[in-house]
This record gives C-alpha cells, sequence and structure tokens, in this order.
C-alpha cells in the first residue's frame, strides 16, 4: 500500500427510508483515478476509515464517459457526473452526498423517474409512427442541426434540477431539462408538427414552465453547457404566443 | 381556461407588477418627489390626486386587488423556494433570492404605510405635508421607510428584468444581460427618487 491515501467522507442511507448518516473512509491513491475508481476500490475492501469492515457504498454509472447521466451525485458540494470527477483536481476530504432533490434509493442511488415521466408529459419524442411508409421527413437545415445539436446533449441527468431553488419538495416544478426538449423537439422539422401539443403540455395543469423563477442557476450548473435559460426565455415567447392563439383563436393549430 | 389556471396566475402576476403596480409606483414617486420643492408643491400635488374623480373606484381597481393578488401570490411563489445561494453565488442567483425578500418587505411595508396613511385618511386625517413630517419624524419610523423604499424599488426593478424573460421580450443571453443594466439604472435612479422625496419631509 502506497503512503498516499484518498480520504472520502460519503452520506450514506440505507434505503429510501432509512436516516443519512456520513462514513468516512480512505483509501491507497492511485494515479489518474476518477471518483468512480475511488468507490469501486471501496466495493473491493469495504472497510471505512476506523477499520471497521462496513457494506459497500451503493452508486450507479453506466457509460463512464459523461453522456449517460446515470452516476450524478453532489461532490465537495456540487452536483456533477462522477465519472469525469477526476480525483486529482478535487479538493480532500472528497465528499460526496446523493442528489437529494431526488429520492435516496440507497447510498447515492437516486430515483430520477421524475425526469423521464416529465418527458412523457411535455412528449419530447418526434411521433413517425403510421400505418403506411411515411417517406422521408422534410430535410433540416445544416446551422439549424448544429444549432439543435447543443440541446439534444442533455442526459437527463438531473443536475438542473439538483441545483433550481424551485424544484424541491414544496413545489412540482418540472425542471430545465424537460423544458428544453420541448424546444428540441419543437425545432425538428417533423416534431413540428406536434409543437402547439408540447406547449400546451408546458401551460396546463401545475408545475409547469411558468414555475421558472430565473435564478439561472440550472444553465451555470449543467456539465454539457446547453443554454438551458435560453430555452426557457424562448418557450416562454413561444407560450405567450400560443395561449393567445388558444384563447382568441387561431387557424394554426 | 380552468386547467392552464397556473399559467394565467403566473402571468397575471407578472403583468400586474408591471402595469398597474409599477407604473403606480413611478406615479406615486413623482407626487412625492415634489416634496423637495416645498410644501405647498407637495400639498398641490397630493390635492390634485386626491381630488381626481372616480378615486375609490380607480384605487380599488388600479391599485388595491392589483397589489392584493400580487403581494398574496407572490408570498405563495417566494416561500416556495429552498434558497441556495450558499452553493451558487451566481449573481441571478442571489437576485432571485433578494427578489423574495424584497417582496417580503414590501408587502410588510405596504400594509403598515396604508395604516398610516390612506386608512388614517378615511377616519378622517387629511393627507397632506404634515401628516407625512409627522410619521417620518420618527427616526426609526424614518429608517423602515428609506429600507422599504429601496426595497420597493429594487423588487420592481428587477422584476421588470424578469417581465422581460417571463414574456418572452429578452430571450438572448446578450439581450438579458443588456437589461440587467437597464434595469440597474432603473433601480438606482427610482431608489434616488424615492430617498431624496422622503428626506425632504425631515
Amino acid at each position: 500500500m502506497s503512503e498516499k491515501t484518498i480520504v472520502l467522507e460519503i452520506t450514506r442511507k440505507k434505503d429510501s427510508e432509512g436516516d443519512s448518516y456520513v462514513e468516512k473512509f480512505e483509501i491507497p491513491y492511485r494515479e489518474n483515478m476518477n471518483v468512480i475508481s475511488a468507490l469501486m476500490e471501496i466495493r473491493r475492501n469495504p472497510v471505512n476509515a476506523d477499520g471497521q469492515d462496513t457494506t459497500a457504498v451503493a452508486w450507479e454509472a453506466s457509460c463512464l464517459e459523461e453522456v449517460c447521466g446515470a452516476c450524478s451525485m453532489v461532490i465537495n458540494g456540487r452536483p456533477r457526473q462522477s465519472c469525469t470527477a477526476l480525483i486529482d483536481q478535487l479538493e480532500q476530504p472528497i465528499r460526496l452526498e446523493p442528489m437529494a432533490t431526488f429520492p435516496v434509493v440507497r447510498d447515492l442511488v437516486v430515483d430520477r423517474s421524475r425526469m423521464f415521466d416529465s418527458l412523457k408529459r411535455v412528449k419530447a419524442w418526434v411521433p413517425i409512427d403510421g400505418t403506411y411508409d411515411l417517406g422521408p421527413g422534410p430535410r433540416m437545415p445544416e446551422v439549424k442541426r448544429q444549432w439543435a445539436y447543443e440541446l439534444s446533449k442533455c442526459m437527463t441527468c438531473g443536475v438542473c434540477l439538483q441545483a433550481c431553488p424551485n424544484v424541491n419538495d414544496k413545489s412540482d416544478f418540472i425542471g430545465p431539462a424537460a423544458l428544453s426538449q420541448v424546444r428540441l423537439h419543437n425545432a425538428h422539422p417533423t416534431g413540428e408538427y406536434h409543437r402547439a401539443e408540447r406547449l400546451d403540455a408546458l401551460m396546463e395543469g401545475s408545475g409547469g414552465l411558468s414555475n421558472c423563477g430565473n435564478s439561472q442557476n440550472c444553465v451555470e450548473a449543467c456539465p454539457k453547457g446547453i443554454p438551458l435559460t435560453t430555452s426557457i426565455a424562448a418557450l416562454n415567447r413561444e407560450t405567450s404566443v400560443q395561449s393567445f392563439r388558444n384563447f382568441f383563436g387561431s387557424d394554426r393549430v | 381556461m380552468s386547467t392552464n389556471r397556473e399559467f394565467f396566475y403566473r402571468r397575471l402576476h407578472s403583468l400586474l407588477g408591471v402595469v398597474p403596480l409599477g407604473a403606480y409606483l413611478i406615479v406615486h414617486f413623482m407626487i412625492n418627489y415634489t416634496a423637495t420643492r416645498g410644501p405647498e408643491a407637495y400639498n398641490q400635488a397630493a390635492g390634485f390626486m386626491g381630488n381626481m374623480p372616480f378615486l375609490l373606484l380607480m384605487e380599488f381597481v388600479l391599485i388595491y386587488i392589483p397589489i392584493l393578488f400580487h403581494g398574496i401570490y407572490g408570498l405563495y411563489i417566494a416561500f416556495q423556494a429552498r434558497h441556495n445561494t450558499s452553493t451558487y453565488s451566481y449573481f441571478r442567483n442571489w437576485m432571485f433570492r433578494l427578489q423574495r425578500i424584497t417582496g417580503v418587505i414590501t408587502i410588510i411595508f405596504i400594509a403598515w404605510h396604508v395604516w398610516d396613511t390612506r386608512i388614517q385618511k378615511a377616519f378622517g386625517a387629511e393627507v397632506n405635508f404634515d401628516m407625512m413630517a409627522d410619521i417620518v419624524a420618527n427616526p426609526i419610523a424614518l429608517t423602515l421607510y428609506i429600507i422599504s423604499i429601496i426595497a420597493a424599488t429594487f423588487h420592481f426593478a428587477n422584476g421588470l428584468w424578469s417581465f422581460a424573460v417571463t414574456w418572452g421580450i429578452t430571450v438572448s443571453h446578450r439581450s438579458q444581460r443588456i437589461a440587467t443594466y437597464v434595469t440597474l439604472a432603473v433601480f438606482l435612479g427610482m431608489s434616488y427618487v424615492g430617498v431624496a422625496a422622503i428626506l425632504a419631509f425631515v
């Protein structure tokens, strides 16, 4: 065992019901580690800093290249992906917490179902199914494709919801991620056919677009640099027009 | 419309903050500012407002009802937030927090201010320079007035910024940034007018 070690303070919770507590770990240092490999080391040898045997810390990960969003957690106070959180760049002790805006399943594992429900609510897809071959859709200008590509980088990781002061247990705000997906799918030449439906979904019920309080933390926190606040403002304009169309009447459905 | 109730209320809340409430705030401050030209000028300006036809109706439609809606719904919005400026100490996150703090200060102040002035008028007191001079003769009252005036102008100016976002006027990052400078100027200008006016009564 090398002399250099890594100290981690991990906020743990046995299950969704239990109380959370902080457990400290000290693991041997290796070069080029990330938070995931540190957690793997704890799993290999689940002993805490006091030398007591403990259970392995539960966490989620999938792609290990910051495109799936599964390994998001709060690292030293900031929500981010643990796969791209390099140990050499982190201040120690490294504090790992679950993104508590979401229901905690166990330790660092959270349930992000609400984000996927939100995507369903706003119809964040392009319907192309039919009873016969509909043929190729309209072409998309290259400049627009490049612009839309930025919005398509969203990996539903939940960092923007964690950072948003209006996404919490007292509010049912849908959060920035799903809102931006409406802008993306409305920009698509075929997706645009369902433009009004998606905008209506943002205006109907509670917790929709209008719950945004413009704290603009989301755009600062987004690991993919998605212009979330621009998306929200653009949708504000779209829904302004759409609500007038709905109320006063319009042939453009 | 029923399923769009929340959207409608939020947009109404945003609109009422600018028209009529923001517009009224400006008119109110202009009248106050006449106090810097002496008691006669102020009494004349206040008298002009007080002698408007349909005064009570206008007060209700343009001031009391919008303020009650904006204030009560605003409190509901304000207490929905879980502030996190300690983790995310960005400028806009602070504005978000201050908007809620100044809103609460302003609504408490308005309740007191209306009691001290408009309700006393209903009880038979005369609204003039001396009425305000009596109130701010107390240094605590004067301090609270100055704090509340600045809170109100901040809430109005920053509210103008978020109004522009809420209605989709300023969409791009650049336009939002320039709107920040413009509303900052509104805040400083309005604060000067408001504080200079209240100090004229001392």
